[in-house]
């Protein structure tokens, strides 16, 4: 029975959830991210790392569209979400979003009690037809989020209240509580202590049984923890992405190599 | 006149001092300027300023004392029953100063001599004439008394300027001997100049305080006169506003907070949602090219002149209105007399108020972080959705504040509504009727001839300082909310 479930694991890893291809963005006169062809796979963790100021965050936000909501960036190539163009003009990149979720490097709760921070969106897309499925999407998500316990006497409380690690938490589940297909993770562990970064890390190889997601980070222990398949980054271009495995044992490039042994970075 | 002689006679001094003192620090390091322990500047600096500040400083304050000393002294020359039944000794000693400054102007003038001045009289020498020769008007004719002591106001203020100029110069040549002995290569000039910097910085800090202090304290004085004139019951709790300048006047400040509320009130009713708009617009759409442009145009509104407001009051929106409102109107009512009216006044502060709101609330929309933003945008929300859940309720305690400095300066506000609202004191709810404000009234009450012992004049202070207070409240109030906004994302 377990190796039946493992063999059906397996085989849906396979599957391809977004396909990018030639992608360029540019910042005004800034070429940030030149020619980058990456596969996301479905419930994997892909992992970006690279160098500061790599393009690894801004091709993260080509994902869903992000990139939008900055002046003077532009965005080419092709970026398929099962099939489909995400730039076509007739995809609405608000509707884009709740379908490839974003959780951000500094934890970011709303001023707003947590029942509300993880209610938004679901109330923004329409989820819940009453109070009942709201209060239901509510727990599910933090639960899923890991955080359920420890906040579920206090739900009227502000979000800004919680320490650090829980705001982050809080804001994966208000992430997953719009049941993205996709989740995009810019350096989600940067602003937290070990403690906080581990239960995060815990979480994020639970979400990968439901999720396809992407993870920027800096920390390449982080990366060799929780991804599948790692993507190298450096200077927009993107040098190696395969097994994560294959990338810090035997990578190919010998840039790969000096980044992963510390040489450059 | 000898006074810009002596402070241009002192800043000559002080350049001197400044390059002796520079030359002498340089001599004591032999020419070198690196074994000084300040640059070169500094020493020269140190000395021109002790060479100047005190005797600036004596200055001012001989230039503050000397009139008060002797308009003392040369009243007390003047014998009691030399002062006509219906003048007070202040109205003689003013005419003695008129005098002294008519022979000052003469012999200025070369139009009479000192000795012709000495051998003036009274009765038979016409004064009043040669006086009006030269441009000074006399009231009447001078009499023997009041020439003699004008003489000897001009004798007192000649020996007091002579002995000032003699004093100041003298202090300012100890000041530059002093520094300029203690300067040496080990002397610590620089923090010397430091200081005298610091001191400047202080004086100009506490200069504005004090004027604030001399305000109120200068309102206080009046408004407790006020209260001594007339019943405070009836000035805070009286419902009529009746000045009558032969007495027995009705004063009462409520029905004018009641015409400053509600004109203050139609003004925010205008300005808080276009102004909150355009700031949404502004900080939240608005593209970098719109944003540099549409700014600043909307930041004129806020550089014209009130009365320029007050104009467009006047014959623009006020015409307007009556065309809409008044008899044979568009609508057919006939609901409004005149251009004038509570309408109109609040219309037009409000648009005044428009660029306030909206620059203080782009503010404080854009210290909203952007991480709220990406958050909530990065969940599938419109930006208009992002707008209305996200950024104004997190930035919604300054918006009050900004909304609460708005009201006060709407207030405040004078020329608008002296143009715009009519001068009837009244409690109405028609706002197509004109009414009045606090501040029309202290304009009113001030402006003609006004005598300062009567509580009609008295009552402008009153109202002043009760103004003052609503606004200094109003103030205070939301600058509190705003700074504890502020904490929230630093």
């Amino acid at each position: 029975m377990n190796d039946m479930s493992r063999v059906e694991r397996a085989v849906e890893i396979k599957q391809t959830k977004m396909e990018c291809r030639d992608c360029h963005v540019y910042y005004g006169d800034t070429h940030a991210i030149k020619n980058v062809n990456v596969d996301i796979e479905d419930k994997t963790v892909t992992a970006f790392i690279g160098p500061s100021g790599c393009g690894k965050s801004t091709f993260l936000r080509c994902l869903n569209r992000m990139n939008d909501t900055i002046a003077g960036a532009r965005v080419e190539g092709s970026f398929m979400l099962d099939g489909e163009d995400i730039y076509d003009k007739r995809v609405d990149p608000v509707q884009l979003r709740a379908k490839v979720g974003m959780v951000f490097q500094k934890p970011n709760p709303f001023p707003k009690s947590i029942y509300d921070n993880v209610a938004y969106g679901p109330r923004i897309h329409g989820l819940a037809r009453n109070r009942a499925e709201m209060d239901e999407i509510v727990e599910k998500a933090l639960r899923r989020g890991a955080i359920w316990d420890e906040v579920k006497d206090r739900l009227d409380a502000p979000g800004t209240g919680l320490s650090g690690g829980q705001q982050q938490r809080l804001c994966i589940a208000r992430a997953i509580a719009t049941e993205p297909e996709v989740l995009l993770m810019d350096e989600p562990c940067s602003a937290l202590d070990p403690i906080a970064t581990a239960q995060v890390e815990e979480l994020i190889d639970e979400l990968r049984q439901n999720y396809s997601v992407v993870i920027v980070t800096h920390s390449m222990q982080q990366a060799a923890r929780v991804s599948q398949k790692t993507a190298f980054f450096h200077l927009g271009q993107l040098v190696e992405f395969g097994e994560t495995g294959q990338i810090f044992t035997n990578p190919e490039d010998p840039r790969t190599e000096s980044y992963i042994t510390g040489r450059i970075g | 006149m000898p006074t810009l002689w002596l402070v241009l006679f002192l800043l000559l001094l002080s350049t001197l001092g400044f390059f002796a003192g520079r030359a002498r620090a340089l001599k004591s390091a032999g020419g070198d300027p690196r074994k000084l322990h300040s640059l070169p500047v500094y020493y020269g600096l140190n000395v021109a300023l002790s060479g100047l500040v005190p005797a600036l400083g004596v200055l001012a304050v001989w230039l503050l004392a000397q009139p008060m000393l002797i308009d003392t002294r040369v009243s007390s020359l003047l014998p009691e029953d030399s002062i006509p039944a219906d003048l007070t000794r202040d109205l003689v000693m003013s005419d003695v100063r008129r005098v002294a400054e008519g022979l000052d102007i003469a012999v200025g003038q070369g139009a009479l001599s000192e000795a012709e001045v000495g051998a003036l009289k009274a009765g038979s020498s016409d004064i009043r004439a040669r006086l009006g020769e030269v441009g000074v008007a006399l009231g009447s004719d001078v009499r023997p008394e009041v020439l003699a002591a004008a003489r000897s106001y001009r004798a007192l203020s000649h020996t007091g300027t002579l002995v000032m100029a003699a004093v100041v110069a003298g202090l300012s040549l100890a000041g530059l001997a002093w520094s300029y002995a203690r300067t040496h290569r080990d002397y610590r000039a620089r923090n010397v100049v430091e200081r005298g910097v610091l001191a400047l910085l202080i004086l100009a800090a506490s200069l504005a305080i004090l004027t604030t202090i001399g305000i109120v304290l200068s309102m206080l004085f009046e408004t407790a006169n006020f209260f001594g004139l007339h019943d405070w019951r009836d000035f805070f709790f009286g419902s009529t506003w009746a000045p009558n300048f032969r007495g027995d006047s009705e004063l009462s400040i409520l029905p004018l907070l009641w015409g400053t509320l509600y004109i203050s009130l139609i003004a925010l009713l205008v300005s808080v949602p276009i102004g909150l708009f355009a700031a949404i617009y502004l900080s939240e759409y608005a593209g970098k090219a719109t944003r540099s442009f549409a700014k600043p145009l909307l930041e004129i509104l806020a550089g014209i002149p009130t009365i320029v407001y007050g104009l467009f009051a006047l014959l623009t929106v006020g015409p307007m209105l009556a065309d809409i409102f008044g008899k044979g109107g568009a609508l057919g009512v006939d609901w409004m007399a005149g251009a004038t009216s509570v309408l109109t006044a609040g219309v037009v502060m409000g648009i005044m108020l428009i660029p306030f709101v909206s620059s203080l609330s782009d503010d404080i929309i854009n210290a909203v972080p952007q991480s709220m933003r990406d958050g909530s945008l990065g969940l599938g929300a419109t930006r208009s959705e992002t707008v209305r859940s996200v950024v104004l309720p997190a930035a919604l305690p300054g918006i009050v504040g900004a909304v609460l400095l708005a009201a006060s300066r709407a207030i405040g506000e004078t020329m608008i509504v002296v143009m715009g609202a009519g001068a009837i004191a009244k409690f109405s709810l028609n706002p197509l009727e004109s009414m009045t404000t606090i501040t029309t009234r202290i304009v009113s009450q001030l402006t003609g001839d006004t005598d300062f012992a009567s509580p009609e004049t008295l009552v402008a202070f009153a109202l002043g300082l009760t103004l003052f207070v609503l606004t200094l409240g109003l103030n205070v109030l939301a600058l509190y909310i705003v700074r504890k906004y502020r904490e929230q994302y630093e």
